[in-house]
C-alpha cells in the first residue's frame, strides 16, 4: 500500500473538492433563497470562464480586470435569468422550474458554441507555475492555487452572509417568504440578489476550473458533479456544500487514480444513489414534514 | 358550429371519439396514414418512421411524468435497454423481430421497476436526479460490457418478415406506425379505467390517494414499468430502423429531448405526447431547411448544430413561461373557437 | 369500555363500529393526544368538538392511519387496525374527507368520484390497456352506479364533467363527500364538512349527512366547529381539549358540562353560555 501516493491523491482530491465546494455554494445560495434547483449551474460556470477568456485573451485586458469583468458580466447574466425566466415561474410545480433551468443550460451551451465554437481553449496563464509540495506530496500548482482562491472566497461569502444586512435578509426570505415580506424585506429584490451572487460565485469557480483544465462548450458537465455534491450535503445546507464538496472531490480523485479516469463519474453517481437510499435529504439538509 | 352532442347511454359518453365529426376525421386520418408511404419520398418516409418511434416513447414518458407526476430523465436509457436487447437477440439468436421487440420491452420494463423501487422514499426532484444517475450507470454498462459490444456497439441485420428483409423506410413504416398506434391507443384506454385514474391521483395528491386505498408503491412501480416498457419497444423499433446501436445512441440529452417533447406537447394528455414528439422531431428539420435557404452556403451549416441547441432550449423555456399546458392546450383553444364560431364565448 | 379519568355519563353500546382505546400520540416532546378513548355506535352521527389545537385532526389522522399512536389501539368492527397501513383501511370501509379539500385538481368531478370506488374494482393493467371485457363492464357499471346513486343524491349532475379546480368551495366540498360515498364506506369521517360555508350551504350539507345515514346506513364521525350543526345532528358528542377527552355524551349532556364550558370560554359566565347555546339550538331545529 503506497501511502505516499494515497496521500498525494487524497490531497489533490480535497483541493479539487474545495472548488466543488465553491460551485456548490453558488447552487445552495439560489436554492436557499428561491427553492430553485439550478441545473444550469455548470453552464453559468462556463459563462464566467468564457467571459474571462474574452476579456483576457481577445481584449488583452490585465488579469484582474478580466476577472472583474467576468464576475460582473456573469452577475448581470444571473440577474437577467432571474427576471426573465425564473420569476414568471414562481409558484409553478418544481418540475417546471427544473426543466426551465435545463432549457437555460441548452441555450447557454448553444450560444457559447455559436460565438466561440465548440473547440477547447486555454485560458491565459495567471497562476504561479512552481510545484507545490506539502511534505513529500506533490500538488499540481494550478489545483493548489485554485483551491486556495476558492477557500478564501468561500470564507468571504460566509462572513458576508452572517453579518451583512443583505445576508440576513437572504436567510430570512429562505426560511419564510411571507414573514420576510411582512418585515419589510423586498423579497423580489432578495431573489435577484441571490441569483446575482450565485452567478458571480459561479463565475469565479468557472475561471478556476478553466484555468486548470481549459474551457470548452461541454464544461457544463462539471455541474453534474456539483449536483451530486449538493444532494450529498443537503440542497439547502451551506455546511453540506462544503463537506459534500470535499467528500466528492476525494471520491473522484480516488476513483480516477485507482480505477481509471472513466470511473470518476460512475463512482460519483454510485455515491449519489447510495445517499439517496440512505439519507435522501443529504447529510445536513432539512427534511420538510408535510402537514396533513 | 357544434352545439352539443347528445349521448344516450353512459358507454357512449365514455367513448374516445364521441362525435360524428370526430369519427369522420378518424377515417380520413387513417386513410392518409395508409396512403402516405405511397406518395412520400424516402426522406419523408424516414422522418415519418422517426416521428412514430418518438411518439411511442414520448407517450410512455407521458404516462410516468405527465400523468403520474414522477419526473424521469431515464427514458433514453430504457430505450437503450430495449435497443440492445433487440440487437443482441437478433444477432445471436435470430429470433423473429416482433418477439425481439417484445423482449426488449420486457427487459426495459424490468429496468424501470428497479429504478422505480426507491420512488416511495425519494420524491420529486430527488427522483429525477436519481434517474440521471441510473442513466449514467446504464451508459457505463453499455460501454463496458462485452455483451453489448463495448464502445463500438452492435450492428444488426434487418428484421425479416417471412423472408422479406425490412431494410427500407417504406417497409419499416408498416411495422413502426401500427405498433405506435397500438401503444397510443393503449395509453388512451388506460386513462378511462381505474388504473389511469390512480396514476393521476398519485400525481395530484398522493395522501388522498392513499386514503382512497390506492397502494402507492405498487402503482408507482406499475407506472415505471409501463412507461419503460413503452421505451423499450420504441428502442427496439429504433434498433431495427437504424441497425446500429452504440452507447452514444441514447445519451442523457435524448432523455431531455423527450421530457421537452411532453412539456411542449402538453403533459398529462395523450394528444400532448403526439404533438410534442412530432413538433420536436420536425423542428430540427425545419431549421435545416431554413439554414439551407440562407445565403452564405456551407459556412452557415456549421452553425446548424449550435443553433439547434439554442432553439431547443428556447422552446423549453418559451413553452414553460408562456404556454405551460403545451400545444395540446393551443389545440383545445383552436377547437373551441371553431365549435363556438360564429359566437365568441 | 375504556377507562377514563374523567366524568363519563355515557355508555357506548357493546358493538361499536369504530372504537379508539387509550390512544396516545406524541411528536417528540409534544403530546397531541393523551389517553383518548371513545366508541362510535353503528348508524350514529358522532361529533368530535373542541377548541383549536385540541387534537381533533390528529385524532382523525391516527384513525386514518397516517400517524402511528405511541400507545393505544384503533378498532374497526372489533378488529385491531392500529398497525394496518392507511391504504388498506379504505377496503375495510373507512372513508374520510379532509379539512382542506383534497380533491384531485387535474381531474373532472366524475373522475374524482369514480376514484372513490378504486379499491372495490378489479380491473388490472392488462384489462386497462386493451379496454375490453372486464374493464369495459366495470366502467359501465361504475358509471351507472355513481350517476344514479351518488350524483343524483348530492345534486351535482350539472357539474359532472367540470374540472374540480374551477368549482366554488361549497361544490368542491360536496364532490369530496360524493367521492367518499363512492367508497361504499361503513364509517364516514368528515373533517369540518361545513367549514367556510354560508347558511344555505350548511343546511344543504346537514341534510345530506342525515340522508346519508338514513338511506345508506352509514355511520358518520365528524369534526366540526359549527355548534348549531353539531348539537342538531349528533347522537353523541366527544369533547377534546389539549389532546384529552374532557367529556362525552348526548349534545344536551355535553352542553351542560362545566368542563366543556370552561374549555371554550375560560372562566366565563356559564349561565349566559347555556342560554346562548340553547337559543341557537332551538333556532336551528325550527
Amino acid at each position: 500500500m503506497d501511502w505516499a501516493y494515497l496521500f498525494e491523491i487524497a490531497l489533490t482530491g480535497i483541493a479539487g473538492g474545495g472548488i466543488y465546494a465553491l460551485a456548490a455554494l453558488a447552487f445552495v445560495l439560489v436554492y436557499k433563497a428561491t427553492r430553485v434547483v439550478n441545473i444550469a449551474i455548470g453552464e453559468m460556470l462556463m459563462a464566467g470562464a468564457y467571459l474571462f477568456f474574452t476579456f483576457a485573451a481577445s481584449f488583452s485586458l490585465p488579469i484582474w480586470l478580466a476577472a472583474l469583468g467576468s464576475v460582473i458580466g456573469t452577475g448581470l447574466l444571473g440577474a437577467v435569468i432571474e427576471r426573465t425566466v425564473i420569476r414568471p415561474l414562481l409558484g409553478e410545480p418544481p418540475i417546471s422550474v427544473f426543466m426551465v433551468t435545463v432549457g437555460l443550460a441548452s441555450i447557454l451551451v448553444g450560444l457559447v458554441e455559436i460565438i466561440w465554437t465548440a473547440d477547447q481553449r486555454r485560458l491565459p496563464e495567471f497562476l504561479p507555475n512552481a510545484p507545490v509540495m506539502i511534505g513529500d506530496a506533490f500538488l499540481a500548482p494550478k489545483i493548489a492555487y485554485g483551491a486556495s482562491i476558492a477557500v478564501v472566497l468561500i470564507g468571504m461569502v460566509l462572513l458576508l452572509f452572517r453579518f451583512w444586512r443583505g445576508g440576513v435578509a437572504l436567510r430570512a426570505t429562505a426560511s419564510d417568504q411571507a414573514a420576510a415580506y411582512s418585515m419589510g424585506i423586498n423579497v423580489p429584490r432578495v431573489f435577484s440578489l441571490a441569483w446575482v451572487a450565485s452567478a458571480m460565485i459561479a463565475a469565479v469557480a468557472g475561471v478556476i476550473v478553466g484555468a486548470i483544465g481549459g474551457i470548452s462548450s461541454s464544461m457544463g458537465v462539471f455541474g453534474l458533479s456539483v449536483l451530486v455534491v449538493v444532494i450529498v450535503g443537503g440542497l439547502d445546507s451551506v455546511l453540506g456544500a462544503l463537506v459534500g464538496g470535499l467528500f466528492i472531490g476525494l471520491v473522484e480523485a480516488l476513483a480516477g487514480a485507482y480505477l481509471g479516469g472513466e470511473y470518476k463519474l460512475l463512482a460519483t453517481f454510485i455515491v449519489l444513489v447510495l445517499v439517496l437510499m440512505v439519507r435522501p435529504y443529504g447529510l445536513f439538509g432539512t427534511h420538510e414534514i408535510e402537514r396533513l | 358550429m357544434r352545439i352539443g352532442t347528445l349521448k344516450q347511454s353512459y358507454t357512449a359518453d365514455a367513448a374516445l371519439f364521441d362525435s360524428r365529426t370526430q369519427k369522420v376525421w378518424l377515417v380520413v386520418g387513417a386513410a392518409l396514414l395508409v396512403l402516405f408511404p405511397f406518395i412520400a419520398s424516402d426522406y419523408w418516409l424516414y422522418l415519418a418512421c422517426l416521428v412514430a418511434i418518438n411518439v411511442a416513447s414520448a407517450t410512455g414518458l407521458n404516462i410516468l411524468t405527465g400523468y403520474t407526476g414522477l419526473v424521469s430523465l431515464g427514458q433514453a436509457a430504457f430505450m437503450g435497454l430495449g435497443a440492445y436487447t433487440v440487437a443482441i437477440m437478433q444477432t445471436r439468436l435470430g429470433t423473429p423481430f416482433l418477439f425481439n421487440i417484445a423482449a426488449g420491452g420486457i427487459v426495459a420494463m424490468l429496468g424501470g421497476l428497479v429504478v422505480g423501487i426507491p420512488s416511495l422514499r425519494v420524491k420529486g426532484l430527488y427522483l429525477a436526479i436519481a434517474t440521471i444517475a441510473a442513466s449514467f450507470i446504464a451508459h457505463f454498462l453499455f460501454a463496458n460490457l462485452k455483451l453489448t459490444g463495448g464502445t463500438s456497439g452492435l450492428s444488426l441485420p434487418p428484421a425479416q418478415f417471412f423472408g422479406l428483409p425490412l431494410d427500407t423506410s417504406f417497409r419499416l413504416y408498416w411495422v413502426i406506425v401500427p405498433v405506435m398506434l397500438l401503444m397510443v391507443l393503449g395509453a388512451a384506454n388506460l386513462f378511462r379505467t381505474r388504473v389511469g385514474r390512480a396514476f393521476i391521483a398519485i400525481r395530484d395528491r398522493d395522501i388522498s390517494a392513499e386514503v382512497l386505498g390506492i397502494p402507492l408503491l405498487r402503482y408507482k412501480l406499475l407506472s415505471f414499468g409501463l412507461s419503460s416498457f413503452y421505451a423499450g419497444v420504441a428502442g427496439g423499433l429504433w434498433a431495427y430502423f437504424f441497425r446500429v446501436v452504440t452507447p452514444e445512441s441514447f445519451p442523457l440529452l435524448m432523455s431531455i429531448f423527450f421530457l421537452a417533447a411532453i412539456i411542449v406537447g402538453g403533459m398529462g394528455t395523450i394528444l400532448g405526447g403526439i404533438f410534442g414528439a412530432v413538433f420536436m422531431t420536425m423542428v430540427p428539420e425545419l431549421l435545416k431547411l431554413v439554414v439551407d435557404l440562407l445565403p452564405g452556403g456551407v459556412e452557415m451549416t456549421v452553425f446548424l448544430s449550435p443553433v439547434r441547441t439554442v432553439v431547443f432550449g428556447l422552446l423549453i423555456v418559451g413553452f414553460l413561461v408562456f404556454e405551460p399546458h403545451g400545444l395540446a392546450e393551443v389545440w383545445r383553444r383552436i377547437r373551441r373557437f371553431f365549435h363556438l364560431w360564429p359566437f365568441r364565448n | 369500555m375504556p377507562d377514563e379519568p374523567h366524568r363519563d355519563d355515557f355508555c357506548a353500546p357493546a358493538a361499536s363500529v369504530l372504537q379508539v382505546d387509550a390512544l396516545t400520540l406524541a411528536f417528540g416532546g409534544v403530546k397531541a393526544l393523551t389517553n383518548v378513548g371513545f366508541g362510535v355506535a353503528p348508524g350514529s352521527i358522532t361529533a368530535v368538538i373542541g377548541p383549536n389545537g385540541a387534537g381533533k385532526t390528529s385524532l382523525f389522522n391516527t384513525i386514518s392511519g397516517f400517524y402511528k399512536p405511541t400507545q393505544g389501539r384503533v378498532l374497526f368492527e372489533g378488529e385491531d387496525i392500529t398497525h394496518l397501513p392507511a391504504p388498506k383501511r379504505a377496503a375495510l370501509g373507512l372513508a374520510r374527507s379532509f379539512q382542506n379539500i383534497a380533491l384531485f385538481r387535474g381531474m373532472t368531478v366524475l373522475d374524482n368520484i369514480k376514484l372513490g370506488r378504486h379499491t372495490h374494482l378489479k380491473t388490472n393493467v392488462f384489462d386497462a390497456l386493451f379496454y375490453l371485457g372486464r374493464a369495459r363492464r366495470e366502467e359501465a357499471e361504475l358509471r351507472r352506479d355513481v350517476e344514479e346513486r351518488i350524483i343524483d343524491f348530492l345534486e351535482i349532475d350539472h357539474i359532472r364533467h367540470a374540472s374540480v379546480a374551477a368549482l366554488p368551495y361549497g361544490l368542491q366540498k360536496r364532490v369530496e363527500m360524493a367521492r367518499a360515498l363512492a367508497m361504499q364506506p361503513k364509517v364516514l369521517m368528515l373533517d369540518e364538512p361545513v367549514a367556510g360555508m354560508n347558511r344555505e350551504e350548511t343546511e344543504d350539507m346537514a341534510r345530506f349527512i342525515l340522508d346519508v345515514r338514513r338511506e345508506w346506513g352509514i355511520t358518520v364521525l365528524m369534526v366540526e366547529h359549527d355548534m348549531g350543526m353539531v348539537m342538531d345532528l349528533s347522537d353523541h358528542v366527544v369533547v377534546l381539549n389539549f389532546g384529552q377527552v374532557i367529556a362525552q355524551g348526548t349534545p344536551a349532556q355535553v352542553q351542560a358540562d362545566p368542563e366543556v364550558i370552561r374549555a371554550y370560554l375560560g372562566a366565563g359566565d356559564v349561565g349566559e353560555l347555556r342560554r346562548r347555546l340553547r337559543g341557537e339550538s332551538m333556532a336551528g331545529a325550527a
